[in-house]
């Protein structure tokens, strides 16, 4: 490696620490934002605008007794939520912020970063699982099956780019961007890949797993102090992973034009996460036989078609 | 299908620029009316005695049964409460209280902060009830407009009052 040894550290800590204050930034960011979307101003009490919110949630989730119900799965118990959180940070490691930011340049990247948000699930499944609770079981069941039914098109949906930029490399893929982002020819990918991005992070309105109205909490009913940060840290990690990376794909990356090439990625990043949250303000969840049908009948086609169409089309100009 | 959420999606969005409903309540506390039905109070008419004569009737009005008071006389007359106390932890402020009292002793005020740490500290005794003015009825004493006698003020010396007839001189 030609780049010094302090350069890849600062990097990878620079990324780290950064991923993981906003995903806890994003607490209050959303509680905020939502708030300002129904008429009211969301947690402004503690500190500037209410901004140590986040630490008085932290600080009051440290001290919360970390109850292990005596029916559950105690080491599957314990392991599940470090699932979620690491396979996030992980797949940070490939998204490349800016020309000089970013952990590795893996020439899969792209598989690789999927394949990390599909172990996350596994956290899910068990920790609804290890739970031994009914609630979290049935959590833990509803995430297997919506896994199962968007990662088919959430993968498919990304081959129009994989082959538009011909690489699995992110950073070759936001370079091959640099004239047009490909937004503008892949928008039924970018579409399909949104809503599969939602129901990767399992937000709503596909946060059936959860389901706070039906199923309590879903898969983390028992889980209680830290355990459910982590959760929470790796769902909100979640969201900001799934921006970046349509920030990646689709959005240019860091191609714009006056800005700092960081400064394009953090906003297209944060308009894309303002949109997460805007959704959640906004839409219903759908239920569970819905969801299923629409990722069927509905995306998949669609993205296969979006495939079609798009090797087509290559070929042609080719 | 997709219009639909989308139109929603910008319905919500349009939220950011409205004004929030929220009262910020410690910094800013709402508007109560006078007659607003708060903390309860004994009050004094304008001499500075008290109005209440411990006739109980608040307490027979009052639906959670949470006033308690005990009759005394004074030596010139008057009747008033030897103790008198609203237990704040059952009260419903229903106002039925002021609606019963004869002589504006009881009212109730615009203030709702009454928390306590402790239960006990919920039970109000008189002196914490008894305020030193004459509270929304400011020229009102009672003595001064009933047929009561008291020292300084005989049958028939209150205001628009006849004097008294002696039943056994009429010749019916």
């Amino acid at each position: 490696m030609s780049t010094p040894i302090w350069i890849t550290l600062l990097n990878i800590f620079g990324v780290l620490i950064a991923t993981v204050i906003l995903a806890a930034v994003l607490t209050w960011g959303e509680r905020r934002l939502l708030g300002f979307w129904q008429d009211r101003p969301g947690p402004n009490r503690v500190g500037p605008f209410g901004t140590l919110q986040v630490l008085a949630d932290m600080i009051k989730l440290f001290f919360k007794e970390d109850f292990i119900p005596r029916f559950a799965d105690i080491p599957v118990f314990v392991l599940a939520p470090t699932v979620v959180m690491a396979t996030m940070l992980i797949a940070f490691a490939v998204v490349p912020m800016s020309p000089g930011i970013g952990v590795v340049d893996l020439n899969i990247g792209l598989l690789f970063v999927l394949a990390m948000s599909s172990i996350a699930v596994y956290s899910i499944i068990l920790g609804g699982y290890a739970s031994n609770n009914k609630y979290a079981l049935l959590g833990g069941l509803r995430a297997a099956a919506q896994t199962v039914s968007y990662e088919v098109f959430m993968g498919l949906s990304l081959m129009g780019v994989v082959m538009m930029s011909g690489s699995f490399n992110l950073r070759d893929i936001v370079n091959a961007q640099a004239e047009r982002w490909f937004i503008m020819p892949q928008f039924v990918g970018f579409i399909v890949f949104f809503i599969a991005g939602i129901a990767e992070s399992r937000r709503t309105p596909f946060d059936l797993p959860e389901a706070e109205h039906e199923l309590t909490a879903g898969f983390h009913t028992e889980y209680s102090g830290m355990k459910f940060g982590m959760f929470f840290v790796g769902e909100y990690l979640a969201v900001i992973l799934i921006s970046a990376l349509i920030t990646t794909l689709f959005l240019g990356g860091w191609h714009g034009p006056w800005l700092p090439p960081i400064i394009w990625f953090c906003l297209k990043t944060a308009i894309l996460v303002a949109i997460f949250i805007l959704l959640r303000a906004s839409l219903p969840r759908p239920r569970y036989d819905q969801l299923m049908k629409f990722g069927w009948k509905v995306m998949l086609p669609l993205a296969l078609i979006n495939l079609l169409v798009t090797a087509g089309v290559l070929l042609w100009t080719a | 299908m997709i219009a639909s959420q989308l139109r929603s999606m910008w319905l919500v969005f349009k939220h950011l620029f409205r004004r929030n409903v929220t009262v910020q309540y410690p910094d800013q506390k709402p508007y109560l009316a006078p007659r607003y039905r708060g903390r309860i109070i004994l009050t004094r008419d304008p001499n500075g005695d008290e109005r209440c004569v411990a006739c109980n009737l608040c307490a027979v009005a009052c639906p959670p049964d949470c006033i308690s008071l005990q009759k005394t006389e004074d030596p010139d007359g008057r009747w008033r409460p030897e103790y008198f106390r609203i237990n704040f932890s059952r009260c419903i402020m229903c106002g039925l209280c002021e609606d019963a009292c004869p002589t504006y002793a009881i009212q109730l005020t615009p203030d709702f902060e009454m928390c306590e740490y402790d239960r006990q500290n919920m039970v109000y005794e008189k002196e914490d009830l008894l305020i030193n003015g004459p509270g929304k009825y400011h020229d009102y004493s009672f003595y001064q407009v009933a047929g009561k006698a008291i020292t300084g003020k005989d049958k028939g010396e209150a205001e628009n009052e006849a004097a008294p007839i002696n039943i056994k001189s009429l010749n019916l």
